[in-house]
């Protein structure tokens, strides 16, 4: 079993931090239990269970750092893991930008774990594919899907006394349904804290509407369109462009928030003032884990507010530089919204298009955070409040900062991470103006 | 990392160990021992076919950025797969307990999986033969093993290149090195016992140029290659160098690091004034280090007989390249568009003697003059084309992860004639010469392709006029490489490559090289990716 009680992972912390000879330790403790199950061509492929722990130990001599990882856990194995990483550091050179372990923190625990997402059996997922594969066979309908569900923990501890534990669980579903004869596609997805919200038929309904609905596209000349993003489309951009809020690389002037003559951009107005992003590990829709990879404490805070940049990422080397105060990298991002569906926003929309969703999305130009990418499994043409018809997919070249500029409306914000994110996000629907197509896709 | 604080770290490929672990080999007969214990117990419980994959795989990162060393981490991961067969249903089970005990319960699992399956499943597993070949061996023909090379060494290399580069004018300057030794044990119930060990290297780096004043910043990634060599791929020698007609040194079998990055720092620096390209068609000549990863993107995937068949449709995609299109010999490409797929090239990340199911690797066309006249299969595939044996393209990334149908070496042969580079940009009269990969994106079906690069020349009636910047072409898979009218001879062939193509669910990565010579596409779209943010 990879998940242990708060006590044994204690025990085992306690007793590597006591092994180390270095001038300090810091050791994490993680272990998890994933499942998944994957089917294609309306058939199960491979189903599996994954079950790991791991213990990895920092240590410190001055400046020089080594690191070791190991999965035993009896006296000898901690003692051997130990004695590794002083092996590294006292191989490693000297770093001049090392920062000493963190001191002791009182971290507030956060709602990540999920008894029902925790009680998921093979049986389970065995129902949901089976659930998903049915409805299709008797529609002319080829589904092909993912679930991976898990549970996990993660315990740290230092030389400072630091220590915290928590359990946590994670569920992320993905269904494309394909017509028999290739030419319409659609796709759902749905990533949950509590499994037991989770209803296969009603999601994969929505990938056999838009698979049955996007048959026939008809293709629209490239340019610049009204578009309506789903939360699953605009994911990909946003959190693509949040990877860049670095303080240093800003300072260092080689990122889209570094200001001309020098300095960044925090505290400028960057976007449209009804962008408002935040973060707060304890988002009941979003939590994540109260601390970063490093062990600071995440903070519930401003990353946007009314488009103006509010946070930037300071390492604690680069804060300590520059005088600034580290806080917690944020490992959720919470979009504010309004009230509206994405059905009301079609509603609302004279002319423009509808994205189910992106795909390979890849940076273009740092400078601008330009990106590429291309719609996938579901695009349609709207007027007058309605869906008209499918259309193809297109080729997009566009940077979040303008796609952010160019706002007409935001709708209700929904969860989005897994796949689409590397956040677990709350985002809303967005109906935005300008976008940029600059080529037609054949792809279905 | 900057600092002590491993909260939350997740080590890539496995976990750390000291320096000198790296060099301690796993002994062949007590992997022999374990293979035949998981193939006895597999067999007893039922087993109509199993095979055994006893891995380990040894990492070692060693990262820098200026004057200073960020992290050097030695990774090693070491365990046993074993897939079984039981009435036409595969089961999969690893573990790390390298007991024969350990591994019979794997087995046993393994098998207990399979059974489960079966009573699902309703296209029985078809095998192509493959046959025993007993106790063999392979080894990449490395000169130098770059796990011996002295830390010491390789952290001199890096600031060597570093502080050049940043001589020569860079503002910034990352580097790394990434050594790969997977030594892979394979067994089956055919009768091979196939010992195999694997050795990649790549030194990746990216020098950074910055006008303060403008606001304007940079990049020119190093041109190396990811290879299937040892060290002495990084020796430098003359002989590995390719210059073309305008001075850019690029490179093929070994590669010149502190001569590359002292390039990089001044391309970059010039990068900041060079004018924007003017959108339009042109025709391109793409330099090999640039080729590889359209090889690989419009030619490579689409031809992956599972994504074609529609098991990856809900991940990476499935392919425009359908049977039907195998059948009607479809126009891929113009008639001097030969392409092969080869697991056997020297220095190339995909070489082995064996796959990952025990078939014996080899050489083939998937385009021949133009036309599509093949895919790439495994043992459970081959049937589906009337083939009676695998291409052997079956590869797991870890002895924890099934093995299942991967990209072989996919490359685009060198010219018959006799072209060089030179030649070749004499005919053009409106053209922009690329050298690098850059920014890459393809749709599901890997029709519509955009990709970038590293440098851009505009070529002018024949003649290298300046640097251009803000360029990326813009492709229908068919209508480019329809488009190809020539291919530079074999003296200017070369490899690049990925070390982490990914694809599957719960997702692995393989490592793969493509090769080509300089090649002509005409009239293809460009577009300016030059923005503003006001």
């Amino acid at each position: 079993m990879s998940i242990f009680t708060e006590e044994q992972a204690k025990a085992i912390l306690e007793k590597v931090v006591k092994l180390s000879k270095a001038d300090q330790c810091t050791a994490t403790l993680a272990g998890s239990v994933d499942g998944n199950i994957r089917f294609a061509l309306n058939n199960v492929s491979t189903s599996g269970i994954i079950d790991n722990t791991e213990l990895a130990v920092e240590v410190a001599f001055g400046s020089r750092v080594g690191t070791a990882t190991i999965n035993e856990f009896d006296d000898a194995a901690l003692e051997r893991v130990v004695r590794r990483a002083e092996d590294l550091a006292r191989l490693a050179p000297e770093n001049p930008e090392f920062m000493p372990a963190i001191p002791k923190q009182a971290y507030k625990p956060s709602p990540t774990f999920s008894p029902s997402t925790a009680a998921i059996t093979p049986e389970f997922r065995a129902k949901v594919a089976a659930d998903s594969i049915a409805p299709c066979k008797g529609n002319k309908l080829i589904a092909a899907g993912f679930l991976e569900d898990g549970q996990n923990f993660v315990a740290i501890a230092n030389s400072n006394g630091n220590f915290a534990y928590q359990r946590g669980t994670a569920f992320n579903y993905t269904c494309t349904v394909r017509t028999d004869d290739g030419r319409g596609s659609g796709w759902v997805g749905r990533n949950l804290k509590d499994a037991d919200e989770f209803k296969t038929d009603a999601d994969v309904r929505i990938a056999m509407r838009k698979a049955t609905e996007s048959a026939e596209a008809k293709a629209l000349e490239p340019g610049k369109y009204t578009v309506i993003l789903e939360p699953h489309a605009s994911a990909g951009l946003i959190s693509f462009m949040m990877n860049f809020f670095d303080a240093r690389q800003a300072d260092e002037g080689r990122s889209f928030l570094s200001k001309k003559g020098g300095g960044n951009k925090l505290g400028e107005q960057v976007y449209d003032k009804r962008v408002n992003i935040s973060a707060d590990p304890w988002d009941e829709r979003a939590a994540v884990l109260p601390w970063d990879g490093e062990g600071l404490p995440r903070e519930k805070m401003s990353i946007i507010e009314n488009g103006k940049v509010n946070y930037l990422q300071y390492s604690r080397y680069w804060a300590k530089k520059q005088g600034k105060r580290a806080v917690g990298e944020p490992g959720n991002l919470l979009m504010a919204g309004g009230d509206k569906t994405t059905a009301q926003l079609i509603a609302g929309t004279q002319k423009g298009i509808l994205v189910t969703r992106t795909w390979y999305i890849r940076m273009v130009d740092p400078q601008t955070v330009l990106l590429t990418g291309l719609t996938r499994d579901g695009t349609f043409y709207i007027e007058n409040g309605q869906i008209k018809h499918p259309v193809k997919n297109f080729r997009f070249n566009e940077s979040p900062v303008i796609m952010l500029n160019n706002i007409e409306e935001l709708g209700r914000p929904v969860r989005v991470a897994g796949d689409e994110s590397s956040f677990v996000m709350m985002i809303p629907p967005m109906k935005l103006r300008d976008f940029t197509f600059t080529s037609l896709s054949d792809a279905v | 990392m900057s600092g002590i604080g491993v909260a939350g770290l997740t080590l890539p490929f496995g976990r750390s160990i000291a320096a000198e672990a790296l060099l301690v080999p796993f002994d062949v007969d007590r992997k022999k021992a374990l293979a035949d214990a998981a193939l006895a117990a597999a067999t007893a419980a039922g087993a109509s076919y199993c095979d055994v994959r006893i891995g380990r795989y040894l990492r070692q990162f060693v990262i820098t950025r200026e004057d200073r060393v960020e992290n050097v981490v030695n990774t090693e991961s070491t365990g046993v797969g074993v897939r079984v067969l039981v009435a036409g249903a595969w089961g999969f089970a690893a573990t790390n307990d390298l007991g024969t005990q350990g591994v019979a319960k794997a087995a046993q699992q393994a098998v207990a999986i399979a059974k489960a399956n079966a009573r699902i499943q309703t296209a029985p597993v078809q095998l192509a033969k493959t046959p025993g070949v007993g106790q063999v061996s392979w080894k990449t023909p490395i000169r130098k093993n770059a796990m011996e090379v002295p830390l010491k060494d390789k952290v001199e290399l890096l600031l060597g290149v570093n502080a050049a580069a940043l001589k020569a004018g860079a503002d910034y300057i990352n580097s790394m090195l990434f050594l790969v030794n997977e030594q892979k044990y394979f067994a089956s119930t055919d009768g091979s016992y196939i010992d195999q060990d694997v050795h990649r290297i790549w030194a990746p780096f990216t020098a950074t140029a910055i006008d303060k004043d403008s606001g304007k910043f940079r990049t020119r990634e190093g041109l190396s290659a990811p290879m299937g060599m040892g060290f002495e791929y990084l020796d430098g020698a003359a002989a590995g160098k390719f210059v073309s007609p305008n001075g850019v040194v690029n490179y093929g079998l070994s590669y010149d690091m502190v001569e590359d990055a002292v390039a990089a720092a001044k391309q970059a620096r010039a990068k900041l004034s060079a004018p924007s390209v003017k959108p339009g068609k042109y025709d391109l000549v793409l330099d090999p280090s640039h080729t590889w990863l359209t090889i690989h993107e419009s030619v490579g995937h689409p031809l992956e007989l599972d994504r074609v068949l529609g098991y990856e449709a809900n991940y990476a995609g499935t392919s425009f390249a359908t049977l039907d299109k195998l059948k009607e010999k479809f126009q891929y490409g113009s008639e001097l568009v030969n392409i092969f797929a080869d697991k056997t090239q020297p220095g190339s990340l995909g070489a082995v003697g064996y796959d990952d199911e025990g078939v014996k690797t080899r050489r083939w066309d998937l385009i021949a003059n133009g036309k599509l006249v093949d895919y790439q299969t495994i043992r459970d595939q081959a049937h589906i084309l009337g083939k009676t044996a695998s291409d052997g393209c079956c590869y797991a990334d870890s002895w924890s992860s099934v093995q299942f149908q991967r990209m072989a070496n996919v490359s685009l042969a060198a010219g018959k004639k006799k072209l060089g580079v030179a030649e070749m940009i004499k005919d053009v009269e409106n053209g922009i010469y690329i050298i690098g990969d850059g920014s890459f994106s393809i749709d599901q079906q890997r029709y519509n392709a955009q990709f970038g690069g590293q440098l851009f020349y505009e070529i002018k009636n024949g003649q290298i006029t300046r640097q251009i910047e803000d360029v990326a072409y813009q492709i229908r898979t068919p209508e480019f490489w329809n488009a190809c009218v020539a291919i530079c001879d074999e003296s200017d062939y070369r490899l690049n490559g990925s070390f982490f193509d990914g694809k599957g669910q719960p997702g692995q990565v393989s490592a793969v090289s493509h090769g080509s010579s300089t090649a002509r596409f005409n009239g293809i779209n460009v577009i300016s990716t030059a923005r503003s943010l006001g």
